[in-house]
């Protein structure tokens, strides 16, 4: 189980290699990599070409964000491995932003699992996108969408 | 105590930090919330009632009810969109 949170690249193959070494218990692997598009979809229609993307967020609270949303899928599902490498920066269209693996006996909890990572680190981690478009600087909006897809794993 | 700002907050506040002397009857982050935007139009404009933003007491999530008792650092934020 672990976070990081990093200006550099990672590279996927090794991260994973390196989080599922030595575990024979683990029988899938769920990933999820979030990269920079290129458009940016803007109330359904409107669409603004982005030249670049910073990540700015808020040291220290972040890590801790991260691994409170870590520690809550694991009492959630049976999980062997995770991880969470969330970068910040200046990122270019195409570069990857986020991973999120989980590793678990069955392949059923793994999907959900890093799912459920994913949909909560959106709404619950502190970041903030800022687009370089050809009209500007432009911070993103919260999407209600994400607001919806954590409130589906709050416990009623 | 440390006031943080961050993203669009931190550029309409005009600095990313300042540390403040809360005068008697600052009890809650609500209180200071009401305090701070008399500091300046880049304050008001920022915390203004109804904006979107979200605070954090000693970088923990915390609504405005939230005592700030013994808190050192409080942030103010838009709402979060990484991932």
């Amino acid at each position: 189980m672990s976070v990081r949170v990093q200006e550099a690249d990672f590279d996927v193959g090794a991260e994973l290699a390196r989080l599922t070494d030595g575990n024979k218990r683990i029988g899938g692997l769920a990933v999820f990599v979030g990269l920079v598009r290129e458009m940016h979809v803007r109330e359904g229609y409107h669409r603004d070409r982005i030249d670049a993307l910073t990540l700015e967020h808020y040291p220290g609270m972040t890590e801790a964000s991260l691994q409170e949303i870590e520690a809550e899928a694991s009492r959630r599902w049976p999980l062997e491995a995770s991880l969470i490498v969330h970068r910040y920066g200046r990122m270019e269209p195409g570069e990857r932003i986020v991973l999120v693996a989980v590793g678990s006996p069955h392949r059923e909890a793994a999907f959900e699992a890093c799912e459920f990572l994913v949909d909560w680190l959106k709404t619950k981690a502190p970041f903030w996108k800022l687009e370089d478009t050809p009209k500007g600087e432009q911070w993103v909006g919260a999407h209600e969408g994400d607001d919806a897809a954590a409130a589906r794993w709050e416990k009623t | 105590m440390k006031i943080r700002y961050f993203a669009w907050m931190k550029r309409t506040v005009g600095v990313p930090e300042e540390e403040v002397t809360l005068p008697d009857g600052i009890d809650t982050v609500g209180d200071l919330v009401v305090w701070l935007r008399s500091r300046s139009p880049g304050h008001a404009e920022a915390l203004a009632e109804g904006a979107a933003f979200g605070a954090a007491v000693d970088q923990r999530t915390a609504t405005f009810d939230v005592k700030l008792a013994g808190a050192r650092e409080i942030a103010f934020f838009p709402p979060f969109t990484g991932g």
